[in-house]
């Protein structure tokens, strides 16, 4: 029986929320339907701690999906690089799914709900199926299923404001555009190696250098992919749509959704095709990097500039793409190592502060300005304090997740002779600190308009609690990101052709 | 050349429709041409694939045993009908939001409801320094 359990887990991961999504849209019940979310995004959890596990016994488990054996079968690959990311997704997906018990009712009407759920299995399914597969066509299905699921959650944020629409349709169509950019590039690649399986197509793809073809299509897949990672210049959609999505929503996506696209750049990047290649080397060096510089600076810039806490939110989460980006192009293994380990903390980190403020404008009601801050971190201690240790994780203070990333992107970049990079990533989180410290401001120092009595739910705040306490737990004892993100670059770099 | 230029025709017409999906997509401000655009965008990939599977004098993928038989790839006909139920979808729900969007700012013309937003946005702003805010227990 777990025989069974655990030659199947990864394709069980991936269907676990996909079925239960159907189910949940059925239930007219608020409460079961949440209960049965929550049980899912749970059990996948454990799954992917079981093939944690299994991955460290067995280093790469690869399931031909109907026994289809690969490369002419579609494949799904967990190794040490994937099971990275499917951590980050469902450890945050059942931490926000506690989390979006209270909120989901406040903000989107009753009839809706279950429906509302149903799309966020879904969202979360697509992304788990996005890291598992193996299978490059495969890949953009589950790129579709997640980000039709996002938008349409997105969307549901118009009961409370209707620019939320707006929001969901620029996603739409910017999202449509990159895939549709991507499959071009598949299309490209499968035409002249006549194959779609990834580990395949990387040996394929060695014997064709300097091929137009495979040059075209590695620029159509990787920006494609860009676009749905929002690394800067296709970064437009995504201030709106994390601002104006419903709270739950912007938390998770606020901390899965990019990074899922992030490490299938990665994979396209050093896995796929090969690092010591000019193609490649190029590309990193020539556009992903002053890209991601642009990014950095860019995105924290807009954030001090901005009123609106949740736009501030996600400008600075185009700063941090910048970062994940930058150690990606950078291109050692110890700078690929701090992506990873930067990809798993950014997470953590955004995901507690879009709880946070979330939160914070469900007990005022409003939508949450710099203004209407004033003096709440008074009236509301618990939820304060958790935003005080994210900001301070944010900004890379010791003692804490952001700073383990901070540093391991530091020394990369001064390992691989680039003192100034270090300079620069130094230079864009002292400016971080501007627009944290203006909102740590308004919530303490500044005296409240009247007097305030808020009760903290407990519902609420725990996830908060639980997240705020993981970037305190990274931060001190970060064995566990350093170690598995240092096996993931070195399967992904490491191992030259 | 002449040859080799006409001889591709296929891919002159891929070529040709993914450029006016795109323009329209990015330079049309209406919101229902922006989806237009995008659905001839996503067919020229389709046919870029149908493209590819094609072999001259090919027949169809059905077991026969005449020895010298071509048969035409049919995997990115498989692939194309993923897309098309993909493509699909997101014209679905790209029409239901133009719809709603009409409903809730009256114009689904990019201009006019990007002012909307700014009055909005900034209004929001305003109105949050002014009045104090109404706290549930």
């Amino acid at each position: 029986m777990t025989d069974i359990l655990i030659k199947n887990l990864p394709i069980l991961v991936v269907l676990c929320p996909l079925m239960m999504s159907l189910i949940v849209v059925l239930i007219p019940n608020i409460f079961f339907s949440w209960l049965l979310t929550f049980a899912s995004t749970f059990v996948a959890f454990i799954f992917s701690i079981l093939l944690y596990q299994e991955v460290q016994i067995h280093s790469t488990i690869s399931y031909a999906l109907g026994n289809w054996a690969p490369p002419l079968g579609i494949e799904y690959v967990i190794d040490k690089v994937s099971i990275f990311p499917i951590i980050i997704i469902t450890l945050i997906g059942f931490l926000t799914t506690i989390f979006s018990s209270k909120m989901m009712p406040d903000e989107i009407n009753e009839t809706s709900i279950s429906k509302v759920y149903s799309l966020w299995l879904l969202a979360i399914a697509g992304l788990i199926g996005l890291v598992t597969t193996g299978d490059a066509f495969n890949l953009f299905v589950f790129l579709e299923i997640s980000s039709l699921a996002s938008v349409a959650l997105v969307a549901m944020g118009a009961q409370k404001d209707k620019q939320a629409l707006v929001a969901a349709y620029n996603y739409l169509i910017i999202g449509a555009v990159g895939a549709t950019l991507y499959v071009i590039g598949v299309g490209l690649l499968y035409g002249i190696t006549g194959t779609l399986n990834m580990a395949d197509l990387s040996e394929r793809v060695v014997d064709l250098k300097n091929n137009k073809a495979l040059i075209a299509g590695f620029g159509f897949m990787i920006v494609g992919i860009m676009v749905k990672a929002a690394v800067f210049p296709m970064h437009i959609w995504l201030p709106r749509a994390y601002a104006y999505a419903p709270s739950a929503v912007s938390v998770l996506l606020a901390a899965t959704a990019t990074k899922a696209s992030l490490y299938i750049l990665a994979r396209i990047l050093f896995s796929v095709f090969d690092i010591a290649d000019n193609l490649i080397i190029n590309t990193l060096s020539y556009i992903i990097l002053p890209l991601s510089i642009i990014a950095m600076f860019a995105g924290t810039i807009m954030a001090v500039y901005e009123k609106d806490i949740k736009r501030l939110l996600a400008h600075s989460s185009v700063a941090q793409i910048g970062y994940i980006t930058l150690a990606f192009a950078i291109g050692t293994k110890a700078s690929v190592a701090a992506g990873f380990i930067h990809m798993f903390n950014h997470a953590l980190i955004k995901g507690a502060l879009f709880m946070a403020i979330t939160s914070i404008s469900f007990y005022i009601q409003k939508r949450v300005t710099l203004s209407n801050l004033s003096g709440l971190g008074r009236a509301m201690p618990i939820t304060f304090f958790c935003f005080v240790i994210c900001s301070l994780s944010l900004a890379g203070l010791p003692l804490t997740a952001g700073f383990i990333s901070k540093l391991y992107l530091i020394k990369a970049s001064i390992g691989a002779d680039g003192l100034w990079i270090a300079i620069l990533i130094l230079f864009s989180s002292a400016l971080s600190v501007i627009y944290l410290w203006k909102m740590i401001e308004a919530l303490w120092l500044q005296q409240p308009r009247k007097e305030i009595i808020i009760k903290e739910n407990p519902t609420i705040y725990i996830s908060l609690l639980i997240i705020t306490f993981l970037n305190i737990y990274f931060g001190l004892d970060a064995s566990f990101v350093v170690d598995s993100s240092i096996e993931a670059a070195e399967k992904l770099v490491g191992v030259s052709k | 050349m002449i040859s080799s230029t006409i001889g591709i025709w296929n891919y002159w017409i891929v070529f040709l429709l993914m450029m006016i999906g795109l323009f329209l997509v990015i330079g049309r401000k209406n919101f229902l041409k922006k989806i237009v655009g995008l659905t001839i965008f996503q067919t020229s990939v389709f046919l870029l694939y149908i493209t590819f599977g094609k072999i001259k004098g090919g027949t169809p993928p059905i077991l026969n045993n005449a020895i010298d038989t071509v048969y035409s790839n049919p995997l990115p006909h498989v692939l194309i009908l993923t897309a098309i139920v993909v493509g699909v979808a997101t014209t679905a729900l790209g029409l239901s939001l133009v719809l709603r969007i009409n409903s809730e700012y009256g114009s689904i013309e990019e201009d006019e409801i990007s002012a909307q937003d700014l009055v909005d946005y900034h209004d929001q702003i305003e109105t949050s320094k002014k009045i104090d805010t109404k706290f549930i227990q």
